[in-house]
């Protein structure tokens, strides 16, 4: 019997990890959109919450990247 | 081409059933939550998901070396027995199609395969510790790594975004479930189009219609890719809704952190040589992510059904698959009677679907389920 338990661990903590990560990282994102259209309507200016939106949805466009890029076997 | 034998037809046709079943089977896991939400509407999530697994597999180049991976003696395999086992598949994934649950399509065809085998060939054809290894123990791990996953990732989604608007957290999540969703849909067109290339590829080869060795001809990947997708396109909607409505009451931010933590754990498990099942994953994820959010309900009575489904999924195959080899390996004329048993039992469960059909319209309404909810 061959269980690979190591590797089984793996996929967990790697998981875990990544999609918390994507995950926290995404909700910031919407936090920082939801802050804008707040300051928007406050005719303040929301170019502090813009900025973190567009960072935290950059790292998550990152992410779906390398995602892409385990998928295609092209890039290997 | 004086190798491809009636025999050999029949199997290739019977692949390609079984390669539409599995996209209609599976359509679920990529869009079933997508669609739940209103992050895509039924149609568009399935066009899309269609598309992009005709894409992946296209993409997919490196075709099984096996049809089994190991779980039969390969050497041992005869084209009747990948026709049965093909059968057992195939009425195994319209069966569960037809109660609305979700089950691991792979499991279906490794089931079929196993029963005619050993039904074929003997007992010795059959590699019981791979069976183990490969099936049982991730059967066992998926919904439990999945359910984890998501349901720290929706706790933490919830509390991070407990103050924002509520309009800005649904729109924003939706978007996100579609990136999610579109990346499963892909993974799954690079993986499960190639199983029925490998078994068509196989097929040819073991009649020497091809050189050993040899990769896919373009023809046997442009059916097996445009079949996976039309499957995916027509939709399990009944599979969609237990997956989307059936189990938990979806909302976005759930949606997005279940498929963003289904997705993960796919893309790392078949990476770090733990495959998991797509499906298990999946309905692990969705679990998970209904325990994640407080006051979200679990009807646990719909996830024992799906539970009992994926272990019956093995067996159960194996029995029809069995069943079918024991009929076609005595010969061309035994391999059409199991043909049309096995048109005739699908026209029939297809037919008992019709009574109460489920479609891209009422996808979202949640069945008259006769067991309580439970907290």
């Amino acid at each position: 019997m061959d269980i690979k338990w190591a590797a089984l661990g793996q996929v967990l903590v790697v998981s875990l990890a990544v999609s918390v990560v994507v995950v926290v990282v995404f909700s910031l994102g919407v936090l920082a959109i939801s802050a804008r259209q707040v300051a928007e309507e406050r005719h303040a200016t929301g170019t502090g919450p813009l900025a973190a939106a567009v960072l935290c949805f950059a790292a998550c466009a990152a992410v779906v990247g390398y995602g892409i890029y385990l998928i295609v076997p092209q890039f290997h | 081409m004086e190798h491809v034998t009636f025999l050999v037809v029949v199997v290739i046709i019977t692949a390609l059933a079984f390669d539409f079943t599995n996209g209609f089977h599976d359509t679920a896991n990529a869009m079933a939550t997508s669609i739940a939400t209103g992050a895509l509407r039924p149609k568009v999530a399935v066009a899309i998901s269609g598309v992009l697994n005709i894409v992946g597999a296209f993409l997919s180049v490196e075709v099984a070396k096996t049809i089994s991976g190991g779980i039969v003696d390969d050497k041992l395999v005869t084209p009747p027995m990948v026709f049965a086992g093909l059968i057992g598949a195939i009425l195994w994934n319209l069966l569960t199609w037809l109660f609305g649950l979700p089950s691991s399509s792979s499991h279906a065809l490794f089931g079929g395969l196993i029963g005619a085998v050993w039904v074929g060939a003997g007992m010795r054809g059959v590699h019981f510790d791979t069976v183990l290894q490969k099936i049982l123990i991730p059967a066992l791990a998926s919904p439990l790594i999945a359910g984890f996953v998501a349901m720290t990732a929706t706790y933490l989604a919830y509390t991070i975004t407990a103050r924002a608007r509520h309009e800005s957290v649904t729109s924003t999540f939706r978007f996100g479930q579609i990136v999610s969703a579109s990346l499963v849909s892909l993974a799954h067109g690079t993986n499960d189009a190639q199983k029925t290339m490998g078994v068509i590829t196989l097929t040819l080869i073991s009649t020497g219609a091809l050189a050993s060795g040899s990769a896919p001809p373009i023809w046997v990947i442009a059916a097996a890719g445009l079949t996976i997708g039309l499957g995916t396109y027509l939709g399990g909607w009944r599979i969609i809704r237990t997956m989307g409505k059936g189990i938990t009451e979806i909302e976005s931010p759930q949606g997005f952190a279940a498929e963003a933590s289904a997705t993960t754990v796919i893309l790392a498990s078949s990476h770090l040589g733990f495959a998991l099942s797509t499906t298990q994953v999946v309905s692990g994820a969705i679990l998970g992510t209904g325990l994640g959010r407080r006051l979200a309900q679990i009807r646990w009575g719909l996830a024992g059904r799906m539970a009992l489904a994926w272990l019956l999924t093995l067996p159960a195959a194996a029995a029809v698959g069995g069943v079918a080899a024991a009929v076609a390996t005595t010969g061309t004329l035994g391999v059409a009677i199991a043909a049309v048993v096995a048109i005739a039992v699908s026209a029939g469960l297809y037919a008992a679907s019709r009574r109460e059909p489920v479609h891209a319209g009422n996808v979202n309404e949640l069945p008259a389920q006769p067991q309580r909810v439970a907290a």
